[in-house]
């Protein structure tokens, strides 16, 4: 199910690039013994070739995600034996103020830069899809962001441009509103962070385009011969039509948005977290809790809590997809 | 007629109005840290001017000098060997793995595929702390070598896959004549599948470069002697250095450190813009 909305949701321009589940070739589909010696070869230079991945997949992923398991019902600081616990970590969570604080400000990172960054991203694909020469140049000039956004460069950028009686503060100054300050002002410090994941739109603004090219040309000109304004177009053509797109930015933004980090880092260095806790992101409060404070037990558990809230919200998302997701092959789902 | 074509040109006019403010604020941060990083150091924060009034260079003479006794050019160099090295893991790894994928037949592919695609939603800090643990016992912390590993086997899929949506792409009649000709698969994929996943190899280099170049939370978790430090790392110590007293260094530095993504940016932007429409994954 995941690979194939992985590739619907792409939108590739290539058409052979199928579902994820296709057989490659109708070779070997024979009784034949020289067959089944095809795919005895096939399956053991298949073995090879996988054997560095299948390697990284055991020793650096699985095995690692079921220690981190293990870990989560222990007392562990590197140093001493781990000492189970049982459920113990996870108890304290709901007792830990910081770790509370630090969800609250990840589901409002959440929340206020996903569907910001994914309507600006459609808004500007939509702008960008009718084809003009300087069609590539925006393109590439507005992907831009997502390349360096994640760098500490720009979030030491963001920091000047935010600080008090930084430019942004002046700006507003200029325009008569109320400053004072982005940076130090725990109101409005998430906000900052927020605007730097707003502004990296590009990468899922080039899906949106590369979307926008499957709609066939005739379902709007159908339209028009009808009557149908600008509006009606849009909510009744390009919506539905591009849904299993939407629905791929949507999953795979919000996933990162879970997992913000650097940006939050820099932003509130020297002290993590800083003004009073407003850019405490989650990862950034499991990072301190496991490498300042050396609690491994304690930063396994919330890194399975988080592992667990965002398969919740995967689920979620594909289970309500049935509602608006459309697919044009009438979908088998 | 007139009025139809003298709306026409108007909203002609509003697309590349829209489209130009648009990209003014999108390139403003750039284009800020760039003017600043040539203005004195007490004219950046608050100033509203994009170019300098009086450029000046000492921002770059500080910046090479480093931090913590450590020079710039070593910081970079250090950048420059963890990037190099990923990319050729990268690389290496991933299209053998994407070979089986996309050419081989074999019980179980479909099943491990689904595996491979699964891990892409992974959050990488469930792996992070046994990860850490596992690396400290082998001794291998404050190297780098608990940064290449994972590269070398791998472990980012979406490597993996964005090179089996190419392979997949390539004409099934090649490796069978290959075959015919006695050519085992090795063969087929070093001297045929590969040269011709030229294009997507590229992509995946560039991509590859770029987010080890940018890379923050590995470092910092696993670098602590300085000497060691790649450029996100020491732009950070700057940071807690230096504090606001000398931003123009630290816009220097920051400056330096991005200098070899814009310029990849540039040179790649189609391998990589495409790369992100066909995959369609991260970026």
């Amino acid at each position: 199910m995941l690979d194939q909305t992985v590739t619907s949701g792409a939108a590739a321009p290539e058409p052979e690039t199928g579902t994820g589940s296709r057989g490659p070739r109708a070779r070997g589909a024979g009784p034949s013994r020289r067959g089944r010696q095809v795919r005895r070869r096939e399956g053991l230079a298949g073995g090879l070739f996988l054997g560095p991945w299948l390697l990284g997949l055991l020793l650096l992923t699985l095995g690692p995600m079921l220690a981190s398991l293990y870990l989560s019902f222990t007392d562990y600081n590197l140093f001493t034996a781990p000492e189970w616990v049982g459920l113990d970590n996870y108890r304290r969570m709901f007792d830990d103020e910081r770790y509370l604080t630090s969800v609250r400000v990840t589901m409002g990172f959440v929340v206020l830069a996903t569907p910001l960054k994914l309507a600006l991203a459609l808004g500007v694909a939509m702008l960008l899809a009718r084809p003009r020469r300087t069609q590539g140049f925006y393109r590439s000039a507005f992907y831009a962001p997502s390349l360096i956004g994640a760098s500490v460069s720009i979030a030491i950028t963001w920091r000047a441009l935010f600080s008090d009686d930084a430019l942004l503060d002046r700006a507003l100054q200029w325009l008569g509103l109320p400053a004072g300050g982005w940076v130090g002002d725990p109101s409005r410090a998430l906000i900052v962070l927020v605007l730097l994941s707003v502004w990296q739109f590009g990468a899922p603004m080039v899906i949106f385009m590369a979307g926008l090219q499957q709609v066939p040309q005739e379902l709007y000109e159908a339209a028009e011969v009808d009557g149908a304004g600008w509006w009606r177009k849009f909510a009744h053509i390009t919506l539905p039509m591009l849904s299993p797109v939407i629905f791929f930015n949507l999953l795979l933004e919000t996933i990162h948005a879970f997992q913000v980090f650097t940006s939050a880092f820099v932003v509130s260095s020297p002290n993590p977290g800083s003004p009073a806790d407003a850019t405490l992101v989650y990862t950034l409060y499991l990072y301190l809790r496991g490498f300042a404070d050396f609690r491994m037990g304690y930063a396994s558990a919330m890194a399975w809590t988080l592992l667990v809230a965002i398969a919740l919200v995967t689920l979620l998302l594909f289970r309500t997809s049935r509602f608006w997701v459309h697919y044009a092959d009438g979908g088998d789902r | 007629m007139t009025t139809s074509t003298g709306r026409r040109r108007g909203s002609l006019l509003l697309w590349h109005l829209t489209a130009l403010v648009l990209l003014a604020l999108v390139s403003y941060p750039v284009i800020w840290t760039v003017g600043s990083s040539f203005k004195p150091s007490d004219r950046i924060v608050g100033a509203l001017d994009l170019l300098p009034t009086s450029p000046t260079l000492a921002n770059y003479r500080r910046a090479f000098e480093g931090a913590a006794g450590v020079s710039l050019l070593r910081f970079s160099l250090n950048s420059v060997l963890v990037a190099v090295l990923s990319v050729i893991g990268t690389v290496g790894s991933s299209s053998l793995a994407a070979y089986a994928f996309a050419r081989l037949r074999f019980r179980g592919r479909n099943l491990l595929f689904t595996m491979m695609i699964s891990t892409l939603l992974l959050p990488f800090h469930v792996m992070i702390i046994p990860q850490y643990i596992v690396f400290n016992q082998l001794g291998w912390v404050d190297s780098y070598l608990p940064l290449l590993v994972g590269k070398f086997l791998a472990t980012d899929a979406f490597f993996v896959f964005l090179i089996v949506q190419f392979m997949r792409g390539l004409p099934p009649e090649l490796d069978e004549a290959a075959e015919i000709d006695g050519c085992g698969h090795w063969r087929i994929y070093a001297n045929i599948v590969l040269p011709l996943s030229r294009p997507a190899l590229i992509t995946a280099s560039i991509f590859s470069f770029i987010w080890t170049w940018n890379d923050f939370l590995g470092p910092l978790i696993y670098l602590n002697t300085p000497e060691k430090y790649t450029l996100p790392l020491a732009l950070r110590m700057f940071i807690d250095q230096t504090s606001v007293s000398d931003y123009g260094a630290m816009v220097a530095m920051s400056m330096l450190a991005l200098l070899p993504v814009i310029l990849f940016f540039l040179a790649f932007q189609r391998y990589l813009v495409s790369g992100v429409a066909t995959s369609g994954l991260k970026g």
